[in-house]
Formats: structure tokens, C-alpha cells, sequence
């Protein structure tokens, strides 16, 4: 079948779609958009948390059919639509347009990949959501692979609850598993983002 | 495998009467699952989420009219009042994430003993409002569930809503799992105080081959707080009332040993939580009678 | 013994911005947190295929036949292969001993073994045709615990073993055994006055990294094949793959892919020979993808345990004696099980003092899932089983068990067991003294004006307890780990440095082999090329095996290692450098001759600190390149007898103090705290070393209450492969984790570092323990502690062997069992 939505505020189109595949499937094998992870495919990791009309879901949990028409806002487009929430102050606004187009994990990318001097260690002339910056700084990331679906859900709750404390984090966090930092530097990036938007805020 | 999408109400009705056999699915916690996984193949997979007025709720004045895909989210945050017991169980479904997507219509056609809302369902008194092209019938909450994993819908039946009985009383949730958050529970107590019909309701999970109310046990403390005169006096019910009622409630299930938890391990903990859940409602009942008092 | 924190070894004193002791951020963090960071599962090839693994419903069984036809049959499958399609007469493989079919023959050992593979154009298609591949099984009898390994009549798992352990085993049945003799146990037993025995039961854990198992195999023109793979040592799969492959070693090109995460579980093969046969055969490129179900099949997992102890004291609290028995089960193969007795035997008394030892650590062939490397190898069964004993001790000698540990705690020069000299410092006197005076976190923090906070109560969001049967208990651990691989492995690894001007700027490239998992050592890398040569850009590139082996990430060693062979080879570089520094620029300054020369801020210094020339002068266009292998002091094979021998490189120390809440109706715990002290020599990333430290101390708080893989006793199949059933910690059963890190340095390692990642997991298992033992006065003897057993609802009939298979727990309100006190 057919399905058609919207992902980081681009049309994408998808065909030949097994009716059994799930949303994580199609914008990682089908849309080049492999940031969501593929952990356990069973709803409980949050590895793969997308934001589905502004709401976060595990994707793996979503038929592919049923996003037809629907938005969807991954940790590629997660930058862009916090520099529009930022800008638009709309917080919550139904999608994000105009995102850098998501550049599949290809062979060549494989090839190409090396870790980066001292310029991209701190982020600089990239860039990146509030929340991302934080994880970098707290070393809230260590293997990676559930940093995305933390990084949705991290961003979503300081986008209603600005000030949490931290019961507030573990439990708006309590979906995602992490087997590498013990999620000590999780908090601590979350904490961090939420002291930097209100020292934002109070300037 | 086909995929159905039925824009209304109407045409899921009349798909499912054409394809018996297809496979409803809204918030995918249960049959996603399956599927990654490999353990079912159905042959249609009929899409809920288009469906508008699943996700909307009425509160009338018994009964909330609850719609079958209403999310977790919102039945904990915004029907607290109104359903105490399912937003306290709500808030212990899985995380957040399947929070934002599963609602009890799933949990009802799935019918697994596991099933978070049951026991809340049990315990406030609810009516399942199925449906076919054949018409529309409530069936009790205390019918529903007839065997594990299996429940009292026909073939051509979908779950349009669940009517839950709104709370004259406080009520109470407990879930024991093996972790903090994100567990499926080992076992489960609801129970609701009903003053304006002077019963206390029940509903066990996990501890039998369906979601229970303990009957005896309900019984047993009704007569108890009838006789003791408590519903007027707004005295604590009698420790050895309580204890009686929580073994009883631990009598009442029929367990089996399993890779999340031991039979008799459930049954102790059924009892445990039947006589904290009485407690806290009860001196939340007391609570509140003290301050209607206070005010007349 | 040098001041706290300063690097030991340094070969020059630059203080270049990024250097080593700083917390330098991740070089691949950004990918990281856009999600462009490329792992093993998001690979994609153009015209790419699916494989599929068909693996065995059975645990132990006769092949009798195999029907591949309906499979092959269907449309958008491009090739079906079993051991008889296999290309070469080398069929097996294996860590340590090759006896791990590539695909079954004749037999299957355990459930989930891998019989046939499929690569198709679709992955639905791909396990549709799996599952129309009819096998047909005569099953055999079962081997799943000692009794039924060494019992006379017992099925031999392996019948014709030739490896090198075989000769000397007491069973074939048994894969290693190690035992390590030392004094006289029985003798010194007669000077105790307690005795205090007691026997354990180590759940299997599972590494339950994030990323599944998965990689891409490319078909070369050439006819070889180019892996995209996650792994922890590319060139030890190297030498396993290309033999099946029939292929030269320079035809297997191997780049590691991302890795979501390791912990001993990439150490053994999954699906790379698969992955390559299905590329070769069909001449596509073929992508596997494990889900997470057969993630639980795809790997070894930690060895559960059976442990037997004696300690004996005197009254003053001296240890005058340890026995131990430790039966690890190893599952159907081999993997790592080898040298994992060899860890657990030689590190099973702890970090203490003791002069009479009697010690025999076995793992067993069985029909269980195959067991094997996993952080902390071996001495983590023994930690939880030694600390739980120095609590009984303790008790029995109404000593506080802090005190009782720092009585017999080792320190610089004592012997182990094994007869080596620890000749660096052994601060675990003063780790324990670390962590016990750290403020304790405040009592009933779950109170608030409105109520209990649930989610800070044992149960959390599932509002089992307002505070009712909630107590709190206090307890510690300590545990030593060695660091590097042992017993006379030739441990090595390989560093190629490059320096080179690049627009107009000195840059260094440094190409290792060296799996990043996430640990960081790319960021470390890094870090010791910027200190080493001056320069503040550097370049790691991704690991492959187009440079020398570097070795596996694994036994903390990384660091140590390659850390070690990048330092030597920016050495080499620097010396290269000043070499062309002399040639050219000599004639015209005198301290190019005199002056001991440092490579500072892209320049050339003298230790006074005169600038000579940049390095962009002294270099013009030449490049300067070492490939350089370095290794670590050698160590020795521990005698098969008595077990002495110098087989360790390196020990690493760590304490835990966890505080628990215990609702002690439900049986549920709620850990308060878990704090840890460790000595890691020299920080050389302060932030990565605490974020080790931290995960490594959740890791083994998961052991302690809640992660186990369940084996069905009867069967041998496994319960629960789900993360639905397997439960890993939430965010909301961590507590806070405040770390002390000490730094001692170990003159022997580079810039005095100590192995920092495997420490933290061992004692904060037996900390947890050993506090809600304080909770609750029971006599807790099996990890991981589930409800039933602190509410005495266990299984009547728990069946011996593996996973709740365990002796009956004590019922509530036992007290520690089996002690007998010698009169004085």
C-alpha cells in the first residue's frame, strides 16, 4: 500500500508498504531517517519515540498505515521545530516545516563517517535543539542508541514543564530505557537544559 | 494482510461485519507487538484511529461514557475526579509514550488477566458499549471477561465505549510489578467505595485466569459495615473486619505460578493490597464525612 | 605513591588545551544527538537483501532432517543455506575453543541455535520463507545443571573434544576448571573462631545492550566482502570469518559500524558469517537485523552461578581462611568460559588479606544458552558471593562489617591468592573509609504536603505503599577486578599517528582498530594525541582492519591498551618530527641540540619554554606516519594445579554504599542511593570515568533486583527473551549516584590509569544485597531478589538449577544460616 505523511515538516511518500510495517520501519528503511532506533520494537524501550501530531508514541507501536496524513516530528527535525517553538513561541505547534532533509545512513555515510575534531565537539556551527546541546555537555550520551527517543521525550517535557523537578524528570523519562550512563548525566543534561531556558527566559 | 481504514463509525461496523476475522487496531501496545514479532498474521488490520468519536468522553450524571480509544493520558489528567480508579490505574500502564496511544477499548478486546483497567472497571461498575451492524448492547463489566484472553464480544463486534459508573466515593489502585514504572503487573486491586448504594467494589488482575471482583469478600465487608453501623458513625473499621476482608480478597484469587511472579506470592499480595486500598479509602471516606459534617 | 590526580609517565609536559585529565566532550556527539550517527541497523545498500536466521525450537536434539525446498521456492528469496551449503571444510568457530557450529550439524545444543539462513527482498518475506523451512527433531536428553553434567550416565554435550582444556578436566563435561591452592586451609581453620559457610545462587544476566546485533555484508568485485559490523574486536572476528569463508584474511574488509552498547555481548560472533555467506552466495548485499526476541538468542550472556563459601576469623576479625567452590555454567559453548574460571578462581577471595587458601572455579558444558563475557567476567559471581560472607562474618564476630573489611582489606604488596605481589597502590581501606562518609540521604523523602510521593516509594507509579511497611537499610561492598586480559595472553594493540600540515594547520590522525561501544575511547584518543604532539586538531578515523589489531573492548583495557599503543605512537611521531626539526632548522639555533625539545601549541619548545618553530615550518609538505604495536607487561598462565602464577596485569578497586527502602509486606525495594568510590589511577576524562562508574553501578543494581534470564529447569528454553519480561532499570528504579573518584597512580600503566569500566558493577550488586538483608534480617542468598523471596512466597518446589531454580528462599524472619562458632 500507499502512505503518505508528513515527517520534519516535508511530504513524504511511501509505496509497496507491507501492511504489517510499522511507522519506525517506514521512516527508517523508506524516508533515509534511521534516527529513530530500533531497540525492541515492543514498546518498551522508547528508543524509537516520535513525536505523532505533536505527541509522543513509540513509532514501533504505530501500523504505518495508520500515519497516513498524519505529522511526524523525528530526532532529525528535532532542532528545526525547537528553533520554531523558540522563535513562534507556539509551543506544541501542529509540525515543523522546512527541515534539513534527512540523509540516509548509506554505505557512502558509512564510509565518510569519522569523528570530528574539536569543532563538533562542542556543536559549534551546527545547530542544535537546547536539549541536544545539553547531552553533549553533561556526557548524558555514551553509546548513543537511546539518546534519540530520550532526546524526543526530554524536549517535550520542558516544552510543558519548564521548571520540573526531578521526580517529574524520572517519571516523564520512566519509557526510555539506557543501558550505558546509569542515567545519572540524563538527568543532569535534562537539568541543565531546563537552567539555561529559565536564565533565557529571565533575561 | 489488507489494510482497512474506515473513516466512521459506521464503515468500521460494516467492514468488520464483511471480515469477522479483521483484527482492530488504535493504540498498537497489543497487536504491534504480535506482529514485529512474528506471532500473528491477521488478515485484515482494521485502523481505529480515524475514527473522531472514540476518542471523545461525556460525563453524564451516573456514568461517564468513556470512548473505547480514549488515551491513558487523558483519562489521568483530565478524569480524575470523575473516575479516581482508572486514572490511578491508567497512570501505571506502561510509560508515558503507550499512555499517549493505548486506551481501555484495548484493554478490553485484548481481555488479558493483565490488563491494567480491569480491575478499576470491576471495582467502579462499568458497561461495555459493543456494537455491530446488528445493533448495540451494553454488557456488564462482570459478564465481559469469560475465559483468558477471551471476552464476551461476537465476531462482527467492536467496542464503541465503556460507560464507568462516576465515583460517589473515593477509590483506590494498587499494581505490584518487579519494577518502579514500565511493568506489566504480577497482580492488581481496585476497589471503590460506594456510599450512595453503601457497598465496596473489588477488581483483582493478574490473579486468575480473568479480572475478578472478590465476591465473598465484598460481601462479607458490606454486611460488616452495615452492622457495625460505619457508614454513619465514620468510625475505622475494625482491624480484624479489615484483615478478614483482605483474606478473603487473597482467597478469592486463582493464581499460577509464572515467569513474573509465584501463585502464592500473588495471593499473599492481593491480600496486602486489599487492606491497604481499604484503608486509604476508607479514611478518605471518613475524611470527607468529617468535613460535610464540619460544614453543615 | 604520587599526589592525587596527577598523571604518572607523561612523556612530555605539554599542557595543550584538550588534553588528557580534562573532560573533553564526545567527538561524535553531534551525530549522536541528530541521529546521523550510522550503527550497525542503519546501514542500507542499494539492492540490499534480508537475511534471516532460522533458529532450533529445541534445546538439545538430533537433526533428522531438514526441508529447505518450500522456502527456496518462494517469490523474493534469493538463497537458503544450512552447514551442508557451507563453503569450506571450516565449519566452526569459537573465542578461545572452535567448537560453535556455523549453522547446525546433526544436532542442535540449545534453544535458539542458529540451523538455517535465509536472504530474501523484503524482511516479512525473508521470515515467512524461515518458517516454511520444515525441520524435524529427535530430542535428547537434557544436560542443565552439575548433577546432570557429571553424572555417570550423563549425555555428553561434546563428545569429541581434542581442545586444550579437554586433557586435563575432570569431565568432559566440564570446560575449564582452575583451582588455586595456596597455605593450608585446613590447617589455619582450626585457628578460627567462627566459621561461616554458605552457598549462593547467580542469576544469568543478559548485557541487554540497546542496539541489536546487526551488520551489512558487501560483495567485492574481487570476490571478497566488505562487513559493516558491530563488534568489540574486529580482528578476532576477522580470524573466525574468513576460514568459513574460504577466503584470504585481506579479502574480509571489516569497518566497524555503530555500536549501541557491548558489555561483553559483541564479543562472540552473531550473524557476520552469516551475513556473508548470504552476500557471497547470492552476490547482493545482505543486511541482518536481529529483533530484540532473537537479540536474547544471538549472544552469550553473564554465567549464572552456583557458589559454595567457607570463611573462617578470629575473634580480633583476622580472616584466617577461605575455601570456595564456583560452578559457573557455560552453556552449550565455550566463548569466554575458560577464561572466565580463570577470573573468578583467582579473584574469589576479594580485596583481602588471606594466607590459606582452597579454591576450584569450573563452568560446565550444558544444554543452556551459551554463556560467556560480560562486564566484570567472572568476578562478579564471586563478589556477591565473598561480600555477603563478610557480612555473616562480621556479624558472627559483632564487628560493624565496614570495620571487619578494613581489618583484612589488601593494600600495596600483598599477596593474592595466586602468589602475585599487588605492586600498585590497593586503597581499599580508604574507599570504604570514602564511601561510608558521605552524607546519608535524608530519611522519609518521600513525604511531601500533599501526601506521599509514590514515585519515590518502593512500587512507584504502581501506588502500592503510602509509606506503609517501608524500611530503610544500609549496606556495603567492595570488590577488585583485574584490568587487561590475563594468564599469558599476548595482549596487544596497534596505533597508526599521522601528523601532517592541512590548511595551513598541524592536524594528527590517529587510526586504530579499537571497537568504540561508547565508552569514549575515541574521545581518550584524542585527548593523548593532543598532549602527546602539541596539536590541538585531531582526526580519530573509523576503526577497521586496514591497521593492526587493537585488540577487544572489553576487561577494562581499552584505555590502558590502545590508550597506551596511541601514546607510543605519537611518541615515535614527535621524535620523527624533531628529527626533521634538527635536519632542517639545526644549523640555525643552538637548542635544537641542547635543550629537551616539547611539541606545545602547534610548535616546537624548548623545556624553558623558547619557541623554536612552528610545526607547520618544520614539517613543509612531509608527513610524518608510525604504525606502531605497543603492549602491556607480560603476564603468566596460572599452574593447573595449585593455580600460582603472576596472571594478571592490573587490579582495579571499587566500593558501593547502597541505601534501600524495603516495603517489606510486598517484598518490593526502592534503592535510595548507590553511592561508589573508586581508584582509577589517573582520570584521563573525568566526565566519561564517572559516566562508567555510574553505568556500571546501575548494571549491577539491576542484578541485585531485578534482571534475570529464566531458563526453564525442565526444558532448557528460555522464558523470557522480551524486554517486556527481562527488566532492565527505569529511569525511576535508579536513585541518585554520587561518585568519589580517587586517584592512586599505577607506575606501570600509562600516565599511572587504572581500567575504570568493569569495578563499579561488581560491588554494587552485593551493596544492594547486603542492604535490604539490613531491611528485612533475612538471609538473602540469590541474585536477583524478587518479591516471593523477601515475603516467603517462593515456589514450593523450586527446581535446582539455573534460574528460579534456586534452594528455597528462607522464609521471612530467618536469620543468617549456617554458622557455627568454634569455642575459644
Amino acid at each position: 500500500m500507499r502512505v503518505n505523511l508528513t515527517v520534519n515538516g516535508r511530504p513524504q511518500e511511501a509505496d509497496d508498504v507491507w501492511e504489517g510495517e510499522s511507522l519506525l520501519y517506514v521512516l527508517r528503511e523508506r524516508m533515509g531517517l534511521p534516527g529513530s532506533k530500533n531497540a525492541c520494537e515492543q514498546g518498551e524501550c522508547g528508543s524509537c519515540t516520535v513525536r505523532l501530531d505533536c505527541v509522543p508514541v513509540c513509532s514501533c507501536l504505530v501500523a504505518a498505515g495508520q500515519a497516513e496524513g498524519r505529522e511526524v516530528v523525528t530526532v532529525e527535525g528535532l532542532a528545526e521545530y525547537a528553533r520554531q517553538r523558540a522563535e513562534g513561541g507556539a509551543t506544541g505547534a501542529r509540525g515543523a516545516t522546512g527541515v534539513r532533509g534527512g540523509e540516509s545512513a548509506s554505505l557512502d555515510a558509512a564510509r565518510r563517517w569519522q569523528a570530528r575534531g574539536t569543532d563538533s565537539q562542542t556543536g559549534e556551527n551546527i545547530e542544535l535543539a537546547p536539549v541536544q546541546q545539553a547531552f553533549i555537555e553533561a556526557g548524558a550520551v555514551q553509546c548513543g542508541f537511546c539518546t534519540p527517543g530520550l532526546l524526543v521525550a526530554a524536549d517535550e517535557l520542558l516544552e510543558h514543564h519548564p521548571d520540573p523537578t526531578d521526580e517529574d524528570i524520572r517519571e516523564a523519562l520512566s519509557g526510555n530505557l539506557c543501558r550505558c550512563t546509569g542515567y545519572e548525566k540524563i538527568m543532569d543534561a535534562v537539568r541543565l537544559a531546563a537552567a539555561r531556558r529559565s536564565e533565557g527566559a529571565g533575561a | 494482510m489488507d489494510f482497512l481504514r474506515p473513516a466512521s463509525w459506521e464503515e468500521a461496523l460494516a467492514a468488520k461485519a464483511e471480515h469477522p476475522t479483521a483484527v482492530p487496531i488504535a493504540g498498537g501496545t497489543d497487536v504491534m507487538v504480535e506482529i514485529n514479532f512474528d506471532h500473528r498474521r491477521p488478515e485484515y488490520l482494521m485502523d481505529l484511529n480515524r475514527v473522531a468519536d472514540l476518542t471523545e468522553w461525556e460525563v453524564g450524571e451516573d456514568f461517564v461514557r468513556l470512548g473505547a480509544s480514549v488515551p491513558y493520558t487523558r483519562i489521568m489528567e483530565d478524569l480524575r475526579t470523575e473516575l479516581p480508579g482508572l486514572a490511578l490505574a491508567s497512570h501505571t500502564v506502561a510509560s508515558p509514550q503507550i499512555r499517549n496511544r493505548g486506551g481501555v477499548g484495548g484493554n478490553l478486546g485484548t481481555a488479558s488477566p493483565a490488563g491494567d483497567a480491569h480491575p478499576a472497571l470491576l471495582a467502579a461498575g462499568a458497561e461495555v458499549e459493543a456494537e455491530s451492524v446488528r445493533g448495540t448492547r451494553r454488557i456488564p463489566i462482570d459478564a465481559f471477561y469469560t475465559g483468558v484472553k477471551r471476552n464476551a464480544l461476537a465476531p462482527d463486534e467492536l467496542i464503541r465505549a465503556v460507560h464507568v459508573r462516576k465515583a460517589d466515593g473515593p477509590q483506590q489502585f494498587s499494581k505490584v510489578g518487579t519494577r518502579n514504572a514500565m511493568v506489566i503487573a504480577v497482580c492488581a486491586f481496585g476497589l471503590a467505595v460506594h456510599p450512595d448504594t453503601r457497598t465496596v467494589r473489588t477488581g483483582i488482575g493478574s490473579a486468575a485466569p480473568t479480572p475478578i471482583r472478590a465476591t465473598a469478600a465484598e460481601e462479607f465487608l458490606n454486611a460488616a459495615l452495615e452492622e457495625g453501623g460505619f457508614w454513619d458513625n465514620g468510625k475505622v473499621v475494625t482491624p480484624s473486619a479489615v484483615k478478614r476482608f483482605a483474606d478473603l480478597c487473597a482467597a478469592a484469587c486463582d493464581p499460577i505460578d509464572d515467569v513474573r511472579g509465584t501463585a502464592a506470592y500473588r495471593r499473599h499480595a492481593v491480600g496486602v493490597m486489599a487492606r491497604r486500598t481499604l484503608t486509604w479509602t476508607w479514611e478518605s471516606y471518613r475524611g470527607a464525612r468529617r468535613t460535610t459534617e464540619g460544614a453543615a | 605513591m604520587t599526589a592525587n590526580g596527577a598523571p604518572t609517565g607523561l612523556t612530555q609536559g605539554s599542557t595543550t588545551r584538550g588534553g588528557i585529565g580534562e573532560s573533553t566532550l564526545r567527538p561524535d556527539g553531534v551525530l549522536k544527538v541528530t541521529g546521523e550517527f550510522a550503527y550497525a541497523s542503519d546501514m542500507w545498500h542499494e539492492d540490499m537483501l534480508w537475511g534471516q536466521i532460522l533458529r532450533s525450537t529445541v534445546a538439545h536434539a538430533e537433526i533428522v532432517s531438514i526441508d529447505t525446498s518450500e522456502a527456496l521456492a518462494t517469490a523474493g528469496v534469493y538463497a537458503v543455506m544450512t552447514y551442508d551449503d557451507l563453503p569450506t571444510d571450516v565449519r566452526h568457530y569459537g573465542l578461545e575453543i572452535r567448537d560453535t557450529p556455523v549453522l547446525a550439524h546433526g544436532k542442535v545444543r540449545h534453544h535458539g541455535e542458529p540451523v538455517a539462513i535465509v536472504a530474501a527482498d523484503h524482511p516479512e518475506t525473508a521470515r515467512r520463507a524461515a518458517a516454511k523451512i520444515r525441520v524435524e527433531y529427535r530430542e535428547l536428553p537434557l544436560v542443565t545443571d552439575e548433577a546432570s553434567a557429571t553424572a555417570p550416565d550423563a549425555v555428553l554435550v561434546h563428545e569429541h573434544r581434542t581442545d586444550h582444556h579437554s586433557g586435563h578436566v575432570p569431565h568432559p563435561n566440564i570446560v575449564h576448571r582452575q583451582p588455586i591452592v595456596r597455605g593450608d586451609a585446613d590447617a589455619a581453620a582450626g585457628r578460627a573462631d567462627v566459621i561461616v559457610e554458605g552457598d549462593y545462587c547467580f542469576g544469568m544476566q543478559d548485557q541487554a545492550f540497546l542496539g541489536p546485533e546487526s551488520g551489512l555484508a558487501v560483495p567485492g568485485e574481487d570476490g571478497g566482502v566488505d562487513l559493516y559490523i558491530a563488534t568489540q574486536w574486529l580482528h578476532s572476528d576477522l580470524r573466525q570469518i574468513a576460514p568459513v569463508l574460504g577466503l584470504p584474511e585481506d579479502k574480509v574488509r571489516m569497518t566497524l559500524s555503530g555500536v549501541g552498547g557491548a558489555f561483553g555481548g559483541r564479543e562472540d560472533l552473531s550473524m557476520q558469517i552469516h551475513a556473508c555467506l548470504l552476500a557471497l552466495r547470492t552476490g547482493k548485499p545482505v543486511k541482518i537485523v536481529y529483533n530484540r526476541f532473537e537479540s536474547f538468542f544471538g549472544h552469550v550472556h553473564r554465567h549464572p552461578a552456583r557458589l559454595h563459601y567457607e570463611h573462617g576469623a578470629t575473634r580480633d576479625g583476622r580472616l584466617t581462611h577461605v575455601k570456595c567452590r564456583i560452578v559457573l555454567d557455560g552453556g552449550a559453548y565455550a566463548s569466554a568460559s575458560p577464561a572466565v574460571v580463570g577470573n573468578a578462581a583467582s579473584l574469589s577471595v576479594g580485596p583481602y588479606v588471606c594466607e590459606d587458601v582452597d579454591i576450584e572455579a569450573l563452568a560446565l558444558y550444558s544444554n543452556n544458552p551459551p554463556c560467556g563475557a560480560m562486564r566484570g567476567f567472572g568476578a562478579v559471581q564471586a563478589c556477591f558471593a565473598y561480600e555477603a560472607q563478610m557480612d555473616k562474618v562480621a556479624a558472627e564476630l559483632g564487628l560493624d562489617p565496614v570495620e571487619f573489611r578494613r581489618i583484612n582489606a589488601m593494600e600495596q604488596g600483598t599477596l593474592m591468592p595466586t602468589g602475585q605481589r599487588v605492586d600498585s597502590p590497593a586503597p581499599v581501606a580508604e574507599l570504604l573509609r570514602r564511601v561510608k562518609a558521605m552524607p546519608m540521604p535524608p530519611e522519609r523523602q518521600w513525604e511531601s504536603s500533599e501526601g506521599a510521593d509514590v514515585r519515590q516509594l518502593p512500587g512507584g507509579l504502581s501506588n502500592t505503599t503510602h509509606g506503609e511497611g517501608v524500611v530503610r537499610g544500609v549496606g556495603y561492598a567492595v570488590g577488585i577486578k583485574n584490568v587487561g586480559f590475563s594468564e599469558g595472553f599476548d595482549d596487544y594493540s596497534t596505533a597508526r599517528v599521522r601528523l601532517e600540515v592541512a590548511g595551513g594547520r598541524p592536524v594528527v590522525t590517529v587510526h586504530t582498530a579499537m571497537a568504540e561501544v561508547g565508552q569514549g575511547g575515541v574521545t581518550v584518543h584524542a585527548q593523548i594525541a593532543r598532549t602527546e604532539l602539541g596539536v590541538a586538531e585531531v582526526t580519530i578515523r573509523p576503526a577497521d582492519t586496514q591497521v593492526g589489531s587493537a585488540g577487544s573492548t572489553s576487561a577494562s583495557r581499552q584505555t590502558y591498551v590502545t590508550g597506551g599503543a596511541v601514546r607510543n605512537a605519537c611518541e615515535l611521531v614527535r621524535e620523527k618530527v624533531l628529527e626533521i626539526g634538527r635536519r632542517r632548522l639545526g644549523p640555525y639555533h643552538p637548542a635544537w641540540a641542547t635543550a629537551e625539545l616539547l611539541l606545545e601549541g602547534g610548535k616546537v619548545v624548548t623545556d624553558g619554554g623558547e619557541v623554536l618553530a612552528d610545526l607547520v615550518d618544520v614539517l613543509e609538505d612531509e608527513v610524518v606516519e608510525v604504525e606502531e604495536e605497543w603492549r602491556h607487561r607480560p603476564t603468566e598462565p596460572f599452574d593447573p594445579r595449585t593455580g600460582q602464577g603472576n596472571g594478571h596485569v592490573q587490579y582495579s578497586f571499587a566500593a558501593h554504599r547502597a541505601v534501600v527502602e524495603v516495603d517489606t509486606e510486598l517484598g518490593l525495594v526502592k534503592v535510595i542511593e548507590l553511592a561508589c568510590a573508586q581508584d582509577v589511577g589517573k582520570a584521563l576524562n573525568p566526565l566519561s570515568v564517572v559516566g562508567q562508574i555510574q553505568g556500571g553501578t546501575v548494571q549491577g543494581l539491576g542484578i541485585a533486583v531485578m534482571e534475570e534470564i529464566v531458563v526453564d529447569p525442565v526444558t532448557a528454553k528460555v522464558r523470557n527473551p522480551s524486554f517486556t519480561d527481562y527488566l532492565l532499570p527505569t529511569i525511576l528504579d535508579t536513585p541518585a549516584l554520587p561518585v568519589d573518584v580517587l586517584e592512586l597512580a599505577d607506575d606501570h600503566a600509562p600516565y599511572g590509569l587504572r581500567g575504570v569500566g568493569e569495578a563499579p558493577t561488581l560491588s554494587s550488586t552485593p551493596a544492594v544485597l547486603a542492604a535490604i538483608r539490613d531491611a528485612t534480617g533475612l538471609a538473602l542468598d540469590r541474585t536477583p531478589v524478587r518479591p516471593e523471596h523477601l515475603t516467603g512466597t517462593a515456589a514450593d518446589q523450586d527446581p535446582p538449577g539455573g534460574a528460579r531454580n534456586v534452594t528455597p528462599s528462607a522464609p521471612p524472619g530467618a536469620l543468617t544460616k549456617s554458622h557455627t562458632a568454634r569455642g575459644t
